[in-house]
């Protein structure tokens, strides 16, 4: 009984395991070798395995403001992802009734849309005669030359834009799962509704948070499109770095190098942060 | 504080009274009024049960006094202050929840020390650790509170309560979700930490017997209103409506006509048999009632026997049930008129069991009857005291 259910379990894995060999391990392997091939060669004469490991410090080098800036804009965009994020959870799971679905819906509603074409409609929003520049050229927030295309502002409104249901939903499980009694038993306590968010609904809220921020921040440092069609050259991100290295410039190394140190460096500081947020015993 | 008007005859002003009033408060939802036009007065220092079957707007009553619900009108006092809109973390009032509601992300000792931190207290570990001790959990302190069993849950909760010394301690049938064996052992816990502090506990439950044993004063509510308060004994002996007579314990009411009204005895016609019943235990002006009789007050004889009950005799009864239960034995009794009385006989050794089918002949004393009015519905609060 036990070895055919043993035997089961291993048949219900292989999809899996297929899949993941072909579609990661395989890429991922040819990903490592590519970021060690000479640079000399080209894909016209082939590259050459020599263990160039000097790909590595030379991306680096090269490239480490773009780098520096993609995980920049990424904290940003999660920041503000979190705070929009979790009032919109919170008064979902909390204070939506009857609409909660309705709300849930509306979230996951942009889906239904391309990527491409609502980033692209933000580019009509902050268009330099758009109705945003306008009002805040009227409020002397913009100078009369003032523009937000192109700006870092436009890069991380668009990745916050893009990237928020990513933060909502994972939220909204862990609010909607807090016991209303709890709160209500912190306020019988002596805790104020300030004091009784940080004290209970914060840290029970926790595991929302943390991968919330993961889900968020992991594809917008690495997005390139927001960049692209909001930004310029100025706020060049590590992603549209490696996007040009690779189909522009043709320089596989470089970029294959690059897309390594971007991916241990998220996955260091993802440690890190799953480390230290998990000493706060998530429940 | 227009509602004092009428507390010419109230012990004290709002002002002056040191304990827990409430006058005329009433809570609705929507179209449902939970709480009616609700007067209590509970003195400092009480354990007061408020008693009733759910749904009777006893929880709603405790969350007003909480401050977890503003109450629709009608004003509540604590220690002389209005604290009818008072927020609930600005009230000194503590609440052992149902649920108990333990904050599931800190341990034992940080769920204990919550209230006393909040409120900046110095020197809130030793205070925690003299508190859990009190409750029998200081092995506990560093556990999280599903690590703990119903009952260590229970005490923690009320750990966490009972460390801010509040004015009033509310107990939200703290004890229902226990099973019975524990339950008991928590009830006389109860009663002696009680005991020991001194504060006022306001304890919400549907258990009668639970009620009964532990508060000095119990509140019997029914339908948003408070049908009969006083003491256990009291209510029980001499309930005034016919839902305290049947919520607290057993009653058999007896259809009866009222013949005559002297100055201490009620005399009723009770099909066809005279009956008396002693003018304070008499709650109907009315020319009819209900008898009212205890099964155990119920003596059980052979027709003719003299038993030790003078005063009320009723002959012709024929025995349809016995269930012999050990301390004692329960009859079921069909009478003349068709109804079917209890009685409950004491197995003192000394008097023999009757048999299905027998003749027999009821008797009672005439003070432990009562009357009560007959336009109340003879089974209301009967069921629930069955689940229960």
């Amino acid at each position: 009984m036990t070895r055919r259910k043993g035997l089961v379990g291993y048949l219900l894995l292989l999809p899996a395991a297929i899949w993941l060999g072909v579609f990661f391990v395989i890429p991922f392997y040819s990903l490592v070798a590519t970021s060690l091939f000479d640079p000399s060669g080209s894909d016209v004469v082939g590259y050459e395995m020599t263990y160039h490991f000097a790909n590595y410090a030379d991306a680096l080098r090269e490239y480490w403001v773009p780098l520096v800036r993609a995980l920049w804009y990424g904290a940003l965009a999660t920041f503000f992802c979190l705070i929009l994020g979790y009032v919109l959870a919170y008064a979902i799971a909390f204070k939506a009734g009857r609409w909660k679905n309705l709300m849930l819906v509306l979230v996951i509603a942009p889906f239904f849309t391309s990527f491409l074409v609502r980033t692209l409609s933000w580019k009509l929003i902050l268009a330099d005669d758009g109705f945003v520049v306008n009002f805040l050229q009227f409020l002397h927030i913009l100078g009369a030359d003032g523009r937000l295309l192109a700006t870092p502002v436009a890069v991380v409104a668009g990745l916050t834009y893009n990237f928020l249901p990513f933060m909502v939903l994972p939220l909204f499980a862990s609010i909607d799962k807090i016991d209303p009694r709890l709160i209500e038993a912190s306020s019988d306590l002596y805790a104020n509704p300030v004091v009784g968010f940080f004290k209970v609904t914060w840290p029970l809220s926790l595991p929302g948070v943390v991968s919330g921020t993961l889900l968020t921040f992991i594809p917008a440092a690495g997005d390139f499109i927001n960049v692209q069609l909001l930004g310029s050259p100025n706020q060049r991100m590590v992603g549209s770095v490696i996007q040009s290295l690779f189909t522009d410039a043709n320089d596989y190394p470089a970029a294959a190098a690059l897309s390594m140190i971007l991916m241990i460096l998220i996955l260091v500081l993802v440690l890190f942060y799953v480390r230290r947020a998990g000493t706060e015993e998530l429940l | 504080m227009s509602q004092v008007a009428e507390g010419t005859d109230a012990p004290a002003a709002d002002e002056e009274y040191g304990g827990l009033r409430l006058r005329n408060v009433t809570k609705s939802f929507g179209p449902f009024t939970a709480v009616d036009d609700l007067d209590l007065d509970v003195p400092r220092g009480a354990f007061f049960a408020l008693l009733g079957p759910s749904g009777c707007g006893k929880t709603t009553t405790l969350r007003m006094v909480a401050g977890l619900e503003t109450p629709t009108s009608g004003s509540i006092t604590l220690a002389g202050q209005d604290i009818t809109y008072a927020k609930p973390y600005r009230r000194p009032v503590n609440t052992v929840f149902q649920s108990y509601a333990l904050f599931p992300h800190l341990d034992i000792h940080e769920n204990v020390a919550f209230g006393l931190k909040r409120r900046k207290s110095r020197d809130v570990d030793n205070q925690v650790r003299e508190m859990l001790e009190l409750v029998e959990l200081t092995s506990q302190a560093r556990k999280k509170p599903t690590q703990l069993s119903g009952g260590q849950q229970q005490r923690v909760a009320l750990a966490r309560a009972l460390i801010n010394k509040p004015e009033v301690l509310l107990l939200d049938e703290p004890l229902g979700a226990l099973d019975l064996k524990l339950r008991r052992s928590m009830q006389i816990e109860l009663k002696r930490i009680q005991v020991d502090v001194g504060l006022t506990f306001i304890h919400v439950t549907h258990d009668q017997e639970e009620a009964m044993t532990m508060a000095d004063t119990v509140a019997v509510m029914n339908a948003g209103v408070i049908e009969q308060m006083g003491a256990p004994a009291d209510l029980y002996e001499n309930p005034k409506s016919t839902f305290v007579a049947n919520f607290l314990g057993q009653s058999n009411l007896i259809e009866g006509t009222i013949t005559d009204r002297a100055s201490d005895l009620v005399t009723v016609d009770m099909h066809g048999i005279g009956v008396s019943v002693p003018t304070g235990r008499s709650h109907t002006d009315g020319d009819r009632g209900w008898i009212g009789i205890r099964p155990e007050k119920v003596l059980i004889g052979e027709p003719g026997e003299s038993l030790d009950a003078p005063g009320n005799t009723i002959p012709g009864g024929v025995l349809t049930d016995v269930s012999f239960v050990g301390v004692s034995t329960q009859y079921l009794v069909r009478m003349p008129w068709g109804q079917e009385i209890q009685v409950f006989e004491q197995n003192t050794g000394r008097r023999r069991l009757f048999r299905t089918g027998e003749q027999v002949e009821l008797s009672w004393r005439p003070e432990y009857a009562f009357l009560l009015d007959h336009a109340q519905d003879a089974s209301a609060g009967a069921q629930k005291a069955d689940e229960s």
